[in-house]
């Protein structure tokens, strides 16, 4: 525009087209402004969804619907002779009684819905004989679970008006749970199976408590072995170590290790500790000591930094009074630095609770129906049970799922928040 | 239990040791007249002088049992049955010798190998010889350096330079197990993928068009020779984690990242950053759970609408998608520190100069501040690619090679998981190619890690 102008004059900013201009910038500058809010708002919202379809999908994993049953402790059924209970090792022989038995003679007494008791339900009326020995030969009701499909069933996750053949449950299953409902047999209650016990086929009978013993067994090895190493490492590099390859080796070490992908641990988990080392499979030993390689460089990064922020004036101040370089690290630089050091130490402990590839290829994925035993015995940890039951094509296990990934983020979310508060809190600028 | 045990009484001898050194020290330097100096170091470096003498040599040679001594004692056990009747080394012996432990700990009843019950009794009482006399071994070491160390107890021993010296050495091997990781997963990588490529040619790996590892399990079995090709597995890889998830995470990261430093309040700031970090806390488990229940049904619905009646159900879409918004945080804050690192003065110099925010950060920002950023996209392109959870929980186990985003792919890390966790020979060609696989993704990794690093690096030192 300027060049068919025969002089310079000032830019008229009044007129019409440099208005427009300007409009037409700002308009830009307002577009610019929302995509960078919405970008936001997506990843936002994104994180919204999910934790909304995991809540919903999942708050009833926490709950479990229980039937009435009236059972009389028949001795008969229950095999055992009255006289032997009340003989000195009575608790023993009620202990290996016939439950199943009389819990079959019990359900036989809920008519259409007589199927409907849960596999293991027999275990409620053994810890009630055996907390009131003085039950047996009488009537008592009693409150059991029942199986999944019922348990789906009182919370509404099948649609009912669909096609008998398409809603993935029988039509003589809606009708006991709909006699079950009318005869005022049902209730909805804690689900502490849920939080104790350890995996099984049945979903109203699978646990995480296996899983989680197991991850506490699995970031026990990797925080005594990661911990200690990283911190050393970290007080080597920052205080001793002399510029020259060996230095500049472990750093690269160390970089490349913090970025390379999980699974490639576990195949150094496989090849190494399993066939060379041949130590045991699916063992949190295993698994520990390839969390702890994998988390060793977050430590060491974390604990780097936090080293090298301790100003030198306190190693000056200490090593003018006549410290020896390891009390002026040991003495004065680490409690200095140990809050910025434990902010690592969590985050990378956070991110060995999550993970999951490593420890499918040393075997951790194992079918665990107990409890882990020791840390050489087989045990699996939350996110692999979360994996395993995402791949059961069960129904029930879908909200079992979705629960336990709540408590797994319940917990990440716990340990991350505690990290971020130790940083405000404790971190000094000098 | 009883390396435990072990570990637990050496540990308390170490510690009378300590107490011993200590009180020497201490009698040392009441018989000096307790003059400061008249004795070199403190008691209490005598002490530890003496304890680590006692401990380091025990403590060795416990470990060192306990990482090998299983192996030595089943060997022993499987050496009093005739060769012919032993189990071949892997899954077989592992089984055997699991119902042997079984059967000794009184965990397992009965036993399915004929085997084991014979082994049992022989198992029980090598393992209760050779546990002893390790113990025994590790105390009389104890006992010996301890005392040589409290007979070097003197006034002018200089302890606490000792200890120091120990110290160092501590440190030092700590860091060097870095080194030693980083040896491990490079070997373990290299001998398996050798024994890989003896069986198949590394050409064929690296160029082939066709992936199918069912190797024939018996040697008459017809059909299933195996084929090699692992082009469609890099495809896959890239498509679902440089293509797909990159088309989400690059713009969503990067406004999100401008927003963030330039337009939003500090109290916005201080509240949306732990958001996004938490974003980043998320297991990948859990991402692989929503992408194969929630947004992989959304992905094949669409695709049905659209026409395409053989839509897949494990869609490089949706694994793609969900991989990208996991992405997000992370080139977000590599974008954040990027953005930050452009000095001040260029900011507003343009901002001076008439232009308005938008075109500050399209024009001056973001060019000055590209390395940065680039780096951070390949080291994000990095993570994508060796994330295994999303892809294994949603995306396929077909080796395709197609550019369609509907149809199912399958990945590098989802094809390692597949080949090592099915039950396999572990000599196989099929169980050694996933070695060959984890080998070709750590290269990749690593070199687009350390390009992205230095990238990073030179860019951080061209603005300081």
């Amino acid at each position: 525009m300027s060049s068919v102008l025969p002089e310079r004059r000032p830019t008229d900013w009044a007129s019409p087209a440099m208005q427009s201009r300007i409009a037409a910038r700002y308009r830009a500058e307002r577009n610019f402004r929302r995509l960078g809010a919405a970008a936001l708002v997506i990843a936002a919202s994104f994180l919204a969804f999910l934790l909304f379809t995991i809540v919903r999908d999942g708050w009833s994993g926490f709950l479990r619907t229980e039937a009435k049953v009236e059972v009389t402790f028949t001795p008969a059924t229950l095999g055992v002779d009255p006289a032997a209970v009340s003989g000195p090792d009575g608790k023993a022989v009620l202990a290996r009684a016939d439950y199943l038995a009389l819990m079959n003679e019990a359900a036989k007494g809920l008519g259409p819905a007589s199927g409907t008791l849960s596999d293991a339900a027999w275990l409620g009326l053994r810890d009630q004989l055996l907390a009131d020995p003085a039950l047996l030969g009488k009537r008592v009701t009693l409150w059991v679970p029942v199986r999944s499909t019922i348990d789906l069933l009182a919370k509404g996750k099948f649609d009912l008006a669909a096609p008998a053949d398409s809603r993935g449950v029988s039509d003589r299953e809606v009708a006991a749970w709909r006699w079950l409902e009318q005869q005022g047999r049902l209730r909805t209650g804690f689900n502490s199976a849920f939080l104790g016990n350890a995996d099984s086929t049945e979903p109203e009978l699978a646990g995480i408590g296996g899983a989680a013993l197991g991850s506490l067994f699995t970031l026990f090895i990797t925080i005594i072995i990661a911990f200690p190493l990283g911190v050393l490492s970290a007080v080597w590099l920052e205080e001793y170590a002399p510029k020259g390859r060996l230095a500049d080796l472990i750093e690269l070490s160390i970089n490349n290790l913090a970025a390379v992908p999980s699974i490639i641990f576990g195949l150094l988990g496989l090849a190494f500790f399993l066939n060379i080392a041949g130590l045991p499979r699916s063992s949190p030993l295993v698994g520990g000591i390839t969390l702890a390689l994998m988390i060793m460089p977050v430590i060491v990064i974390a604990a780097r930094v936090a080293i090298k922020a301790v100003p030198p004036s306190i190693r000056d101040a200490a090593l003018g009074i006549g410290a020896s370089p390891i009390q002026v690290v040991f003495q004065h630089v680490l409690p200095l630095a140990l809050p910025g050091i434990m902010t690592g130490t969590i985050i990378g402990i956070a991110r060995a609770l999550g993970e999951t590839a490593p420890l499918l290829l040393i075997g951790m994925r194992a079918f665990v129906t107990d409890v882990p035993q020791g840390l050489t015995a087989p045990a699996t940890v939350l996110p692999m049970q979360v994996f395993l039951w995402s791949d059961d094509v069960q129904r029930g296990f879908v909200e079992k799922t979705s629960a336990a990934i709540l408590v797994l983020l319940v917990i990440l979310i716990a340990m991350n928040s505690l990290a971020i508060h130790l940083r405000n809190r404790f971190e000094r600028r000098w | 239990m009883r390396l435990v045990i072990a570990f637990a009484l050496v540990l308390a001898l170490a510690g009378l040791a300590y107490l011993a050194g200590r009180a020497r020290a201490q009698r040392l330097t009441l018989a000096a007249g307790g003059r400061i100096g008249a004795v070199h170091s403190r008691p209490v470096y005598h002490g530890a002088y003496v304890a680590v003498l006692a401990l380091a040599p025990a403590l060795l040679l416990l470990a060192g049992w306990g990482v090998m001594g299983e192996g030595v004692i089943e060997g022993r056990v499987l050496a009093t049955v005739a060769a012919a009747s032993q189990p071949a080394p892997g899954p077989d012996r592992d089984a055997l010798m699991n119902e042997v432990r079984g059967l000794v700990a009184g965990d397992l009843p009965q036993a399915f190998n004929p085997l084991a019950p014979v082994l049992a009794p022989r198992y029980a009482a090598t393992k209760a010889n050779l546990d002893l006399l390790a113990g025994a071994l590790a105390v009389a070491l104890l006992c010996l350096g301890g005392l040589w160390g409290y007979s070097r107890i003197r006034p002018d021993f200089r302890a606490r330079n000792r200890v120091e010296a120990q110290v160092r050495v501590l440190l030092l091997v700590a860091s060097v197990v870095a080194i030693l990781t980083t040896f491990g997963i490079v070997l373990s990588l290299i001998f398996e993928s050798i024994r890989f490529f003896r069986l198949v040619s590394p050409v064929e790996f690296l160029t082939g068009l066709a992936w199918s590892p069912q190797t024939a399990l018996r040697a008459d079995q017809v059909g299933s020779t195996g084929a090699f090709g692992a082009v469609p597995l890099f495809w896959g890889t890239i498509f679902i984690g440089a293509i797909i998830a990159m088309a989400v995470a690059i713009p969503l990261g990067l406004m999100s990242a401008i927003y963030l430093t330039q337009y939003a309040q500090p109290r916005l700031r201080r509240w949306l950053k732990p958001v996004l970090e938490l974003l980043a806390g998320v297991p990948t488990v859990v991402y692989g759970f929503f992408a194969a229940l929630t947004v992989a049904p959304v992905v094949r619905s669409i695709a049905v609408a659209l026409g395409m009646s053989d839509a897949s159900s494990d869609s490089a879409l949706a694994a793609g998608l969900v991989m990208g918004v996991m992405i997000i945080p992370f080139v977000s804050s590599m974008a954040d520190d990027a953005l930050t690192a452009v000095p001040r003065a260029m900011r507003d110099g343009s901002l001076a100069m008439g232009a308005t925010m938008s075109e500050t950060v399209k024009k001056v920002m973001v060019p000055a501040a590209l390395p940065g950023i680039i780096g951070g996209v390949l080291l994000a392109v990095s993570r994508a690619i060796g994330e295994t959870m999303i892809v294994v929980m949603a995306a396929g186990l077909a080796a395709n090679l197609t550019a369609n985003p509907f149809s199912s792919v399958t990945t590098v890390t989802t094809q390692i998981v597949a080949l090592l966790t099915g039950d396999q020979e572990f000599d196989s060609a099929k169980t050694l190619s996933a070695f060959a696989l984890g080998l070709v993704l750590f290269a990749m990794t690593l070199v687009l890690n350390i390009y992205a690093l230095a990238v990073v690096k030179r860019y951080r030192e061209a603005y300081e």
